[in-house]
């Protein structure tokens, strides 16, 4: 064991230091920055449980291994120890009670609008997820993307999370932690960016054919910059049709799209009530339609170009 | 007939990997049935196999399945590694990819760790508790097969009909028809539920055997710690199989009748499906994980030479692990929205496990303290478990912390957890136990030098195959995703993590040769007890005589045998010999087997009148099992003295 561990845990410190970014670790907003802290937390504790375990266990299976000169060695047998085995109930509870504490405190922060953003007017955004794609819905501004979100910085976002099929995560890593998106209900998450830049993210929640490709870009902008997005899509941007909006649900993945106007005229999915729209045959692929009549019918899943939707996650603009 | 599938659907087509699987399958069936007309088999396997009701055949029957099962989920992992070694890759399609993940899933929790620890309970228990045979042998064997039904149907899955794809957790609302409209999920549905019906008897039996089958002077504090573990195990297993069963009865219902329990369209609710999966799920873990600990602490105690360190809080640890498994189900979907106090109890809960389990490491540790430490490679396996088991425990309680899990959740942080509790807690723990028990079962021991290859290429591949999912999980990187973009630092990770599963593999190979290797050369000169061991199944045969015990043992403490060889009671007198009363084989439960495949291959079709006709089978099954007056047979004394003379010598 021990041989090969040093090296591994060499290599990837290696990984770790090098490699390409670890999203999680580099936080762009107050949520996702509590959240590290908590995280790095627990990795303080969980290192000490590993060194004590580690060091106890080479100790002692290095001391009391079989060798040449203590064959003829009879251990005595040992009940326990009360003391002995008190200790090693109460030091792990000490700690789980460590660990609770902060875990209960950020829990419930991140629920709330980002501290120290208190009084600023926070800005609701819709987003629905459909099969496979990510649908935003700016009902103040009467704006609708697909596949990216825009947000002006030092400002809570309340997303309000809903789903027109199946169930997905909504995560953004750089700016907080993920939430569930699903039909007929409504979650909300907070998040607020502190610097201009483009964040990945992701659906984690698996959800059929066209998962992998269900990522999306935040695009955090200063306040004049997204005032100036605003009026540009308010002069250029398509108008919004319902005969649109049903086409975007179908499934399949697509790239980037703007609008003016949202969906939520014609249904909002997070009512209780609001019509599913299904399209069970076409999900009815795989077996039956592959060879010619897959890739006839079934051709609405390739990956989008780098133009489109493909995206530099993490650098800043 | 029903709508779901039509006789020209039957066969999966189009796929190159398929056909090739497909005529594999073909090739192999001839072969078997070839070979055993050839040989003049089939009698010996319908005596000695089909029908047998012996604990320790059947141990072996579920043990051989698990290992094959292990073959076909480990390949699934490998295509799945291969595919994500390189971004963009296209060998295996978006839904290949999903077939081939929850079946991997699926195949590994339930065909692969489940029949391995139930087998390895039916070999040992029996003998642990110094008895003849489980409570109730041809419902143990009814067990067998229906495990076996459930097994095989979930594995033609893929060439006949479509394998499911919606993980294996199968989610609603992605499991239900609206969304997987063809018979894949139906599989999951049915194949699961049978299999399920053989696991919760087998709960029950082992329940009642350990309650009612010890023999003398074995209280229940004197129990070897891997049956106590079984035994808490199995109380587990009947508190939480019942919520699966309704759960997968639902869906079938939801699947194949219409109703609309989990679906998002008329009125259903999908996150019922998620709570009553992870009521049973989370348990399920500890299910497998609990004969583990049992396994580790008698090799960690036998090889040590040294009792158990603190029984009586090995006890108290696994019954508080086993509450507190029932307690911790939300922590699967915290970032479903419960609120804050939802998560935080739940967190509290989830971490409280920590406790117990810490418990038993020291425990462990202290065991092996001023002990005789063999380097068997029993032993290694429950070495190596002792470290990377504390690896999957401290990354188990980062993702308890509800807050922390937001942005670990459902990443390959995940995968790499879960890899890092269930490979160490079972995987290791199965293979220490084979290396530990094989001379019970076969009469030789495994190759110890071949051994040692399986025991470093498994290692290190298994820390190369899974360290780097940590970080991909850090870098963003989510679980089932078949394929990645570039320039998102993925690939070297990806990479290395295929690399590892290379060498697992090969870890794996030198096993399955240490099986062939030893079957033919090693020595069958095998004492009955060749590590020096502790408890009763050591003072039988090697292998272990049909009837267990010539005379049933007497206990008078913890650590049975090795009193027994301490104070020299270990031998037989010649006139204490008596008739053994043993039960007789029985071809209902193979029966019931086949009907039960049958009648769950049409409900997967819906083709519901010939499932409705085939049922009856059920029927005529139970009531020829009611009419079914046999009281078994006795072993005469002349046997039973000849048998113990070939291995004890004169009486
Ligand atoms: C033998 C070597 C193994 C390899 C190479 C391997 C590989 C993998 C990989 C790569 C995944 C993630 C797939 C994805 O999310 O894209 C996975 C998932 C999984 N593995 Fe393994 N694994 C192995 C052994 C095991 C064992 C021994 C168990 C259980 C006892 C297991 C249980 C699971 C489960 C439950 C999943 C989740 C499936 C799902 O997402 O529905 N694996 N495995
Ligand atoms: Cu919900
Ligand atoms: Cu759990």
């Amino acid at each position: 064991m021990k041989k090969y561990f040093l090296p591994l845990f060499l290599l990837s410190l290696v990984m770790f230091l090098t490699g390409c970014e670890m999203v999680v670790f580099q936080p762009e907003g107050p949520q996702a920055r509590s959240i590290l802290e908590l995280i790095n937390f627990s990795i303080v504790m969980m290192l000490f449980v590993i060194v004590v375990v580690f060091a106890l266990f080479i100790y002692i299976v290095w001391k009391y291994r079989e060798t040449a000169k203590n064959k003829d060695y009879e251990p005595e047998e040992e009940k326990g120890s009360i003391a002995l085995e008190i200790t090693w109930t109460v030091i792990p509870l000490l700690i789980v009670i460590a660990l609770t504490i902060p875990t209960v405190l950020v829990t419930f922060a991140v629920e709330d609008v980002p501290k120290g953003y208190e009084d600023k007017e926070p800005i609701t955004i819709h987003v629905t997820a459909a099969d496979w794609k990510w649908i935003f819905s700016y009902p103040e501004e009467d704006i609708q993307t697909v596949n990216y979100v825009n947000i002006p910085i030092e400002t809570p976002i309340l997303f309000k999370l809903t789903s027109a099929s199946t169930m997905q995560s909504f995560w953004v890593p750089q700016l907080g932690g993920q939430k569930y998106a699903m039909a007929n209900m409504e979650n909300e998450l907070y998040l607020l960016a502190e610097r201009p830049g483009t964040f990945m993210g992701r659906n984690t929640n698996f959800n059929g054919q066209g998962y992998a490709y269900m990522d999306f870009d935040v695009v955090a902008k200063t306040e004049a910059d997204y005032e100036k997005w605003v009026q540009d899509v308010k002069q250029t941007a398509p108008t919004l049709t319902e005969e649109k909006y049903m086409h975007i649900l179908y499934p399949g993945v697509v790239g980037r799209m703007t609008f003016n106007e949202t969906h939520l005229q014609w249904v909002n999915h997070a009512d209780h009530d609001a019509q599913i729209f299904l399209h069970q045959e076409t999900y009815r692929n795989y077996y039956h339609t592959k060879g010619e009549g897959y890739e006839r019918e079934y051709n609405t899943i390739e990956p989008r170009s780098s133009e489109e939707g493909g995206h530099n996650h993490g650098k800043r603009d | 007939m029903g709508n779901g599938i039509k006789f020209s659907e039957i066969l999966v087509t189009g796929d190159p990997l398929i056909l090739a699987s497909q005529i594999a399958i073909l090739l192999t069936s001839i072969a078997i049935v070839a070979g055993l007309t050839y040989f003049n088999k089939w009698s010996w396997l319908w005596r000695e196999w089909l029908t047998t009701v012996d604990h320790k055949k059947i141990g072996i029957m579920y043990i051989i399945a698990g290992v094959v099962m292990f073959f076909r989920g480990g390949m699934d992992g490998l295509m799945m590694r291969a595919q994500t070694s390189q971004p963009g890759l296209e060998i295996l399609s978006s839904q290949h990819y999903n077939e081939v993940f929850t079946a991997h899933g699926v195949i590994m929790i339930l065909f692969m760790a489940m029949p391995l620890l139930i087998g390895l309970m039916n070999v040992i228990i029996p003998l642990q508790i110094g008895a003849r045979d489980v409570a109730f042998p041809q419902l143990n064997a009814l067990s067998f097969w229906l495990f076996f039904s459930g097994a095989m149907l979930f594995n033609i899955a893929f060439v006949i009909g479509g394998a499911p794809d919606a993980g294996w957790t199968s989610y609603f609302p992605l499991a239900g028809k609206e969304f997987t409209p063809n018979v894949g999920n139906n599989y999951y549905a049915i194949s699961l539920q049978i299999a399920g019906i053989g696991t919760l008897m087998s709960g029950i039996n082992f329940i009642v055997t350990i309650l009612k089958m010890r023999t003398k002077g074995m209280t229940l504090m004197r129990m070897p710690m891997f049956t106590w573990t079984s035994f808490i195990a199995s109380i587990i297993i009947v508190a939480a199989f019942p919520i699966f069963t309704v759960a997968l009865g639902y869906m079938a219902l939801d699947r194949i009748f219409g109703t609309h329990i989990f679906t998002i369209s008329g009125g259903g609710e999908p996150m019922h499906w998620a709570n009553l999966f992870w009521l049973w799920g989370h348990p399920e873990v500890y299910i497998v994980a609990l004969p583990a600990f049992g396994i580790f602490s008698e090799i960690i105690a036998t090889h040590s030479r040294k009792n158990l360190y603190g029984y009586s809080s090995m006890v108290i640890s696994i019954v508080g692990i086993a509450i507190l498994s029932m307690l911790v189900w939300v922590h699967h979907f915290y970032t479903m929205g419960s609120g804050p106090v939802v998560n935080s109890v739940f967190s509290i809960t989830t971490m409280l496990i920590a406790v117990p389990t810490g418990m038993k490491i020291f425990n462990w540790l202290f065991t092996m303290r001023k002990g005789r430490i063999q380097m068997t490679n029993a032993m290694l396996w429950s070495l190596a478990f002792i470290p990377t088991f504390t690896i999957g425990g401290v990354t188990g309680v980062m993702l308890a912390m509800a807050a922390a899990d937001y942005q670990y959740h459902n990443t390959m942080f995940l995968v790499a957890h879960f890899h890092y509790v269930l490979i160490p807690g079972v995987v290791f723990a199965v293979f220490a136990a084979l290396y530990y028990w094989w001379p019970k079962m076969f009469g030789f021991t495994l190759n110890e030098k071949i051994g040692r290859w399986h025991f470093w290429l498994f290692n290190i591949g298994f820390n190369m195959t899974f360290m780097p999912m940590f970080f991909l999980g850090l870098k963003g990187m989510s679980r089932r995703m078949f394929t990645y973009q570039e320039g998102l630092g993925w690939e070297p990770l990806l990479l290395v993590s295929f690399a590892g599963s290379l060498i697992l593999a090969a870890g794996f190979a030198a096993f399955c040769y240490n099986i062939y290797w030893s079957f033919r050369y090693a020595s069958r000169d095998v004492s009955n007890d060749p590590w020096d061991g502790r408890t009763l199944e050591w003072a039988t045969a090697s292998p272990v005589q049909h009837y267990n015990f010539a005379k049933l043992p007497e206990v008078t403490g913890i650590d049975a045998y090795w009193k027994m060889k301490k104070e020299g009671t270990t031998g037989l007198i010649k006139e204490e010999i008596e008739p053994v009363h043993m039960p007789s084989n029985s071809g209902i439960p193979f029966f019931m087997g086949v009907v039960f495949t049958i009648v769950g291959l049409f409900l997967v079709f819906e083709w519901l009148i010939p499932a409705l006709i085939a049922s009856f089978l059920i029927f005529v099954g139970l009531i020829m099992r009611s009419f079914d007056y046999d009281d078994g047979y006795y072993v005469g004394v002349d046997e039973v003295t000849k048998t113990e003379q070939s291995w004890r010598g004169d009486l």
